[in-house]
């Protein structure tokens, strides 16, 4: 029987439809021409232009700031509450599942405007953490959802073993559980990572002068600058995120073997 | 003295009772199996044993001392797991050093009772390796030399040969028995196989249900099982029932069984005339002759037709329809092949006949053993065409 055809065209189909847009930005990146029109020749003088920024080089400095952080806690929290959600089974786990669950479905506008209404409510300046916390709140259920499912075809019998043979509730974390979910973890602080740098909506009313973050100021860039800048900025961070996807899988595919 | 010692255990999960007010005691130095079909407890049992489980109720004394409540890090106790558990992101010289290096002993103490480990279960050249990289018999001695290492006062093994291919598991069967000549420790294992019990124990409890049927040596269990559970679950048998006859030869009674003209029987549970029970015989107590063999007074003797021949070898398994509606299996071994038995056939009109010491008499079996007691039923020519094919 001969091959079909028919999936190579969906493939080519599919991927044409994602990422021509992309590919687009990536190669006007390089164009010459103010305003992202026709190719008028080859240059790298985007890229110059954009280190010489002050304003950029500061939003930069805040999304990486609020990422880390962000990311680094929700591996915390993420990591215990996926704990939480596997070890005990009650009406109260029942809750506590739908709770880590609903940010990652409740459109991101809800979370972005409940979170300002209430910092105004409570008085708190719009600083650095207040976007934090607010880039923390989701971070949090990605993380525990990629843990989780680790956890459930996780062998625990292991754990046992480690307690048979004299470890303590202690040593036995230390030296079995987390080295063994570690991938696990780490994929899900990567995936939260690129989704705090990636996030426009919660940021937009979180972030206030001085707080700026790269999506924000991008679409601020949208007004004044040309075009070509833009797309230059947007090229850099295009590969930052798919290498950190990247890295996510692998380290995710590495913690099933 | 008992070195190990279960005091009335019982163990409910959700108010359903896994363990049944089990009393044991364990010898030191003595291979022990807790045999049974799956959900009888004996796992329970031994997980209560490393520390896993607590019992609801009773005490756990090993060598004098309570441990009922001690975790299982505080226990002189390890255990081999079914699926062997080894530390996937370690090497084998770093499993087999975990327990010693959470005991805090010196790099060069930890170096040669790994070396030593190693060299005793033939693991040399595989130090190095992650536990994926070696095969299940090699996993199997890893999780041995790992436990061992930490010279553990009991062994624990939890259905240790079941992720072994049948090869595999008759080899590692002997080794485990040499490795406990060698470390001399008690071992108690958890086994739902007859032949890995039977094979390496010195005594075997059969459990079902949460309670123990019968604790013995395995000549015991087999050749003189108490209850008609153990009599059905360890080995094969033909079970018959009858009525309880007058005393007779002593120790014997005489036995009615419904179509069977004469049967005596050994009285050793002194059942009393008129009640029912049921009587054991082993397929390969069972003789079959092609004639009417001389009366004995000590020989039950039965005729039948024979239904089914299968050779297999060393020994032929006929299918015999007896008097009574009975489906009886006979064993034949062959030791002189050619000279003393001439071949029995399909269809062929036979005797069959036990000697009333082979028979065992048994209390009448309850109605939860039916499933167990039922005799296999005659395939039907119309059955033979819907089983699936296997390939």
């Amino acid at each position: 029987m001969k091959r079909s055809r028919f999936p190579l065209w969906v493939t080519a189909g599919v991927m044409l439809f994602f990422y021509l847009p992309v590919v687009v930005l990536v190669v006007n990146s390089f164009n010459q021409s103010r305003s992202s029109g026709p190719w008028t020749g080859f240059t790298l003088d985007w890229y110059v232009r954009l280190m010489g920024r002050r304003d950029i080089w500061m939003a930069f400095r805040n999304t990486l700031i609020v990422a880390t952080g962000a990311s680094a806690a929700s591996m915390v929290l993420g990591t215990l509450a996926a704990f939480a959600l596997h070890r005990y089974r009650s009406r109260l786990q029942d809750v506590h599942y739908t709770m880590i669950f609903t940010p990652l479905v409740v459109p991101e506008i809800l979370l972005g405007v409940s979170l300002l209404l209430l910092f105004v409510a409570l008085g708190v300046e719009r600083n650095l953490w207040v976007l934090f916390i607010g880039h923390t709140t989701f971070c949090i259920s990605y993380v525990a959802m990629v843990v989780l499912a680790r956890l459930q075809d996780f062998d625990f019998s292991v754990v046992e073993a480690a307690r048979d043979l004299g470890a303590g509730p202690w040593i036995t974390v230390r030296r079995v559980l987390l080295p063994l979910l570690a991938p696990g973890i780490l994929a899900g602080g990567l995936l939260a990572f690129t989704l705090s740098i990636d996030d426009y909506v919660i940021s937009f009313f979180l972030s206030g002068p001085g707080t700026t973050t790269l999506p924000i100021q991008i679409n601020a860039m949208i007004r004044r600058d040309a075009p070509a800048l833009i797309n230059a900025l947007s090229s850099l961070m295009l590969c930052v995120t798919f290498l950190l996807v990247w890295l996510s899988q692998k380290l995710n595919k590495e913690s099933r073997t | 003295m008992a070195f190990l010692e279960f005091q009335h255990i019982r163990k409910t999960f959700d108010g359903f009772p896994a363990v049944d007010d089990v009393s044991l005691e364990i010898r030191k130095g003595e291979i022990f199996s807790l045999l049974g079909p799956s959900g009888c407890g004996k796992t329970t049992l031994l997980r209560m044993c490393a520390g896993f489980e607590r019992p609801t109720e009773g005490r756990i004394i090993l060598n004098g001392k309570d441990i009922t409540d001690l975790p299982p890090n505080q226990r002189k106790v390890n255990t081999i797991f079914q699926s062997y558990a080894l530390f996937p992101h370690l090497t084998i010289f770093e499993n087999i050093a975990f327990g010693l290096r959470v005991a805090k002993r010196s790099e060069a103490e930890i170096h040669d009772e790994v070396e030593r480990m190693l060299k005793v279960m033939q693991l040399k050249g595989h130090e190095r390796k992650k536990p994926h990289q070696i095969s299940g018999g090699q996993k199997q001695r890893v999780a041995i030399a790992r436990a061992l290492v930490n010279k553990p006062e009991i062994l624990l093994l939890d259905e240790p040969l079941a992720a072994l291919d049948l090869k595999l598991r008759q080899r590692m069967l002997v080794e485990l028995d040499a490795i406990h000549d060698e470390v001399g420790i008690t071992f108690i294992m958890v086994t739902h196989d007859q032949t890995e019990a039977m094979g390496i124990s010195d005594r075997i409890a059969v459990m079902n249900r949460g309670k123990i049927q019968q604790v013995g040596r395995p000549n015991e269990i087999y050749e003189a099982p108490t209850t008609s559970f153990v009599a059905a679950f360890i080995g094969d048998t033909n079970f018959f029932v009858g009525q309880v006859g007058p005393a007779d030869h002593g120790d014997y009674c005489r036995l009615k069984i419904e179509g069977f003209d004469r049967v005596l029987c050994y009285n050793d549970k002194r059942l009393k005339p008129g009640q029912m029970a049921y009587v054991s015989v082993r397929p390969e107590k069972l003789r079959i002759h092609a004639e009417r063999p001389e009366d004995d007074p000590r020989l039950n003797l039965i005729p039948g037709k024979v239904t089914d021949v299968i050779y297999e070898g060393g020994r032929t398994d006929y299918w015999v329809d007896g008097p009574g509606g009975y489906r009886i299996s006979v064993t034949r071994a062959h030791q002189l092949f050619g000279l003393d038995e001439a071949p029995i056939e399909w269809n062929q009109a036979v005797w069959l006949s036990w000697h009333a010491d082979d028979g065992y008499m048994l209390e009448q079996y309850r109605e939860d053993d039916e499933e167990l007691l039922r005799l296999p039923a005659a395939p039907e020519a119309g059955r033979l065409a819907e089983l699936p094919d296997e390939d």
